[in-house]
């Protein structure tokens, strides 16, 4: 077996997740390769080769690549893919964006999501915002599959000495342009990546309000997220979204502030190790799958919170 | 232009879903179902681009079972123009829905194809990039803006770090985000008129395409379920618990 992992980056740097879609290409076993497609990404193929477990890195350096369009990259990853068993990537918006053409271009079917290896045809991933999980087989030749990063422990980054080779492949589709991008700049620990997070709903009020959840953030390092709710509002930009539809979040506590519990935001924090709850309404859906429940006003409830760290 | 919107009958998203007893798969005996979320989405902007001039028809398509028509039929009342249901009883896999939905791109030849992102069945998000990638067109996922202008469309995307704008020569293929409008309700009058609307109905093997599955589901389980803990009285016990027993700040 061989596998071809696509590493999640900013040209600059690996994205952490990229190890754990590392780990569920060691759980399906065999030679593993990354391909790092970008622009300047260099560095970015740097650190991939330190990564645990990774037998070579290619590396796809063009400016046809630089913006992850997915006209260009499948064009990429399907000509290299046809000659490997399994083509990964993690579930993340360039995944989901990118790797679907692939599986069409390969006349194979996509595995979405997965969060579980039973052996190298047969995974496990959610349906149904996660109230129903499936075992899912595949007879394709080349299975393409993206990865949830918060289903599988991170490989190490360290202590890896893969070859890294440039290939000298470029697809340039021709259809597509980069106009664009308005990236969210934050110093906290990126959402899905947190080990706390602290999300606001609606009962947050506006935006403005979302500074005392920021307060209490940054005390205990966490990440700030949302619900559907309070994006739909414009409290706060979308790329802080939790749920079926939005980031999910696994970190070792998550605090729920003002928000009601919907089965669309549930299935994207429902794997926290620790989940608080803050709501004024002791009847809220929320507080069913809440460790700790308190029932009170929020306004009250997170400064005092803020003060007592 | 023309446009060509994609609708999918599934689950309504108010309704729990409850997995067999036999883990074969979720119950949907006497379930209320419904057009997909991110469906209406896509309607609803084909919907708009016609009242701003920008498309001159809308067709509707979706693949399933004969009641998927009621899909249809909801899909003429907002404002398309015609429909066409690919019936079929069996399960359709995404790629063999994008191989059905690239046979009526090809008849049809729409400037224009609109799906939702990804429908709250399967969860999967791949139709869209997959009939993008089969018909040779660009595409742009995830949307929360599409302006069309001449023969390109811009298309901004809501991505993991914020929001990118990507610009598509037409055709091209559009899948929507929860941002990018909110439906409307269909009104009565509309709905009477929906009902005289051509709708075609067709068999895959009418578009030359195979139904076959290369991926089975072997099972279908509950989601480990959490139990609700305690109420704590106050901020103080609370965070003594999170410091003392759960140990997690
Ligand atoms: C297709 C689809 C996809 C979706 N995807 C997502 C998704 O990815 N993520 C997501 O989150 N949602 C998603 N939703 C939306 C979801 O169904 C809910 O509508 C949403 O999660 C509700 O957000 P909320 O809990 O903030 O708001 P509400 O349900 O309105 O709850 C607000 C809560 O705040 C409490 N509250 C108000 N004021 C105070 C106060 N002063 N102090 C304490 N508590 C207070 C109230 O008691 C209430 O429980 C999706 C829906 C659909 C149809």
């Amino acid at each position: 077996m061989s596998i071809l992992v696509i590493a999640d980056h900013d040209n600059a740097s690996l994205k952490p997740v990229t190890l754990n879609v590392l780990s569920a290409a060691k759980a399906i076993g065999g030679d593993i390769d990354v391909l790092v497609a970008g622009e300047g990404c260099g560095a970015a193929a740097e650190a991939a080769a330190k990564a645990d477990g990774v037998a070579k890195v290619l590396v796809a350096d063009n400016a046809a690549y630089g913006h992850h369009l997915a006209e260009n990259l499948s064009l990429l990853v399907a000509d290299l893919g046809k000659g490997y068993s399994h083509v990964l990537t993690s579930a993340g918006t360039t995944g989901k964006d990118f790797l679907p053409r692939v599986a069409a271009l390969l006349d194979v079917a996509q595995i979405s999501d997965i969060i579980r290896v039973e052996s190298a045809d047969t995974f496990v991933r959610p349906i149904y915002a996660g109230n129903a999980i499936a075992t899912v087989q595949s007879s394709d030749a080349v299975k393409v599959i993206t990865v949830r990063g918060t289903g599988f422990d991170p490989v190490s980054g360290e202590g890896g000495s893969a070859a890294v080779e440039a290939i000298d492949n470029v697809q340039d589709a021709g259809k597509s342009a980069f106009v664009s991008e308005e990236m969210a700049k934050s110093d906290r620990p990126e959402l899905t990546a947190a080990e706390i997070v602290i999300s606001g709903g609606r009962g947050m009020q506006n935006g403005d309000n979302f500074k005392i959840l920021e307060s209490v953030a940054d005390k205990l390092g966490a990440g700030v997220g949302a619900s559907r709710a309070a994006v739909d509002a414009g409290f706060v930009p979308n790329d802080m979204q939790v749920g079926q539809t939005g980031k999910i979040v696994a970190p070792n506590l998550y605090i729920a502030v003002g928000i009601s519990g919907a089965i669309q935001h549930l299935a994207g924090m429902s794997g926290s190790k620790v989940i608080v709850a803050i709501n004024k309404d002791e009847e809220a859906p929320i507080f069913q799958v809440a460790d700790y429940g308190l029932v009170a006003d929020l306004f009250e409830a997170v400064p005092a919170l803020d003060a007592a760290l | 232009m023309k446009v060509l919107v994609a609708v999918k009958r599934v689950i309504d998203y108010n309704v729990k879903v409850r997995v067999k007893a036999d883990n074969t798969g979720v119950d949907l005996t006497n379930i209320k179902m419904a057009m997909n979320p991110f469906c209406e989405i896509a309607v609803e902007e084909a919907v708009r681009l016609k009242e701003k001039g920008v498309a001159s028809e809308i067709i509707v398509v979706s693949i399933g079972p004969k009641v998927a028509q009621e899909q249809i039929r909801t899909a003429l009342a907002l404002g398309a123009d015609r429909g066409i249901l690919i019936e079929t009883e069996e399960e359709v896999q995404s790629l063999q829905a994008a191989k059905l939905l690239k046979a009526v791109v090809d008849e049809e030849q729409p400037q224009l194809v609109i799906l939702g992102k990804q429908s709250i069945d399967s969860d999967n998000n791949q139709t869209g990039q997959m009939l993008a990638a089969l018909a040779g067109m660009p595409q742009g996922t995830f949307a929360s803006e599409v302006v069309v202008d001449g023969d390109k469309v811009s298309v901004t995307r809501e991505v993991d770090g914020g929001l990118m704008t990507v610009a598509l020569n037409l055709p091209a293929v559009v899948t929507t985000d929860l941002r990018l409008n909110e439906p409307r309700y269909a009104s009565l009058p509309n709905i009477m008129k929906a009902k005289k609307k051509p709708l075609d109905v067709k068999a895959p093997a009418d578009l030359g395409v195979e139904l076959k599955a290369s991926l089975a589901i072997t099972k279908v389980e509950e989601p480990p379920v959490r139990s609700a803990g305690i109420k704590v009285a106050d901020v103080a016990e609370l965070v003594d618990k999170l410091k003392n027993e759960a140990k997690v700040i």
